[in-house]
């Protein structure tokens, strides 16, 4: 694969999140306003940068059998150096994402990529493949919370862009939004629309698969 | 007592973990499409989270917390920042260690759940609900209380999700929403359900 593609298909070819089903959780529920997105995809974008670079300086020492530990240590690393700094330089936003940087840890895109792409290749391109991946989650992190963040309460990033009924404008803030629900069904719409735009990514109905397995034995 | 039943009521269905924290969200949509298969993770996070929140508490309160190595002659310590590290730790060090006992003494019981054992070490749930427990400050027992409801709660909202999607495995949906996409959308309205549940308390 070339270095290129390392970084260009997690974009939205190969998504972790609407497509690679992973790092869903915290996907979903930092997603109320745009700030909090933001940091967010900053802290998992280094985190997966240098998690994947430490492990793969070292994928050929490590004990076949210990790797999962030895990822997990180095991914805690990191996501505690993330916590620290955002604790010292933005608190108010810290706050926020509360437990949500610490679950940096068992964001499965971190050990998942540690785990298939680090272990099997050279540092470059796991630090290209971590950034890839990184930016991935990132952008739909940041479609999710703008849609959620504009529809919610009329603002973007705190700054106000449709005016609100209550300020002599027309936009009714939509209150389910501010739901965790809503994060569900503004993600399911992101997938519908990547898989209308990408036909090949569209899953087969179970009963459709095994009734073609069937046939192709029989 | 009803402290602690209400903690128990409030962490099943109004902060329950996987419907309004959203945690633990690649497990649920991966092990859900049966009703069996869901209530024997269901089962495995219940007997997990009930073990692993009091544990990572006395660990909290008396090695890493401020103060708590006074004895130690180090009273101005403060071990708090490593307590992620330690976390993940407790929690993959226990889960490995119940799956040999499992193995041991109750092989009927490890055969059913030993395949979601592993799963959970990186179930992003089980870590939260430790940090849930330190950043609300609970106390020991309440800590137990609070692992129980939480594994009840997570265990509830899988079940109740597989059973719905069993029923869906022969509807007619837009392509684009097969599977993944049709998933999210059932798990919102499970959301918005329990969000109705707000107010419920003894």
């Amino acid at each position: 694969m070339s270095l290129q593609r390392v970084v260009l298909d997690p974009l939205v070819s190969n998504n972790p999140i609407t497509l690679q089903v992973l790092g869903v959780c915290s996907a979903l529920a930092v997603t109320r306003t745009l700030l909090p997105a933001l940091i967010m995809s900053i802290a998992v974008t280094a985190v997966l940068a240098f998690a994947n670079v430490s492990v793969s300086l070292i994928r050929h020492i490590i004990p076949r059998s210990i790797r999962i530990i030895i990822e997990v240590t180095l991914i805690a690393s990191a996501v505690i150096v993330v916590d620290e700094v955002l604790k010292a330089y933005a608190p108010g936003v810290s706050r926020i994402l509360s437990v949500f940087v610490g679950l940096i840890i068992t964001n499965c895109i971190v050990l998942g990529r540690t785990e298939t792409f680090a272990m099997n290749n050279g540092v470059g391109a796991s630090l290209l493949d971590g950034v890839g991946n990184g930016v991935g989650y990132s952008l739909v992190l940041i479609c999710v919370a703008s849609t959620r963040e504009l529809l919610g309460t009329g603002s973007l990033l705190g700054y106000p862009v449709l005016r609100l009924v209550g300020d002599g404008g027309s936009y009714v803030p939509n209150g389910l939004m501010a739901l965790p629900a809503s994060a569900f069904f503004v993600i399911a719409l992101l997938i519908w629309l990547v898989r209308s735009w990408r036909p090949a990514q569209v899953e087969v109905p179970e009963y459709l698969s095994r009734r073609l397995e069937f046939q192709e034995t029989a | 007592m009803e402290g602690y039943l209400n903690l128990i009521l409030r962490a099943v269905f109004v902060e329950n973990l996987a419907l309004s924290f959203l945690l633990g969200m690649c497990t649920y949509l991966a092990v859900s499409k049966q009703v069996t298969t869901a209530l024997g993770l269901g089962l495995a996070m219940i007997v997990v989270e009930t073990l692993t929140v009091p544990i990572n508490n006395l660990i909290y309160e008396h090695l890493l917390s401020r103060g708590a190595l006074a004895w130690l002659g180090l009273g101005q310590l403060d071990l708090t920042y490593l307590k992620l590290i330690t976390f993940i730790g407790v929690i993959a060090a226990l889960i490995q260690i119940l799956e040999m006992v499992l193995d041991r003494y109750a092989p009927t019981l490890h055969s059913r759940l030993g395949i979601f054992l592993p799963l959970l070490t990186v179930n992003c749930a089980i870590l939260g609900a430790s940090l849930f427990m330190v950043q609300r400050e609970y106390d020991f027992a309440e800590s137990l209380a609070y692992g129980f409801g939480a594994g009840v709660g997570w265990a509830l909202a899988i079940v109740a999700f597989a059973a719905i999607r069993e029923r869906l495995k022969y509807s007619d949906v837009p392509p684009g929403l097969q599977g993944l996409g049709l998933a999210f959308i059932v798990t919102g309205m499970l959301s918005l359900g329990f969000s109705g549940l707000a107010g419920i308390a003894f």
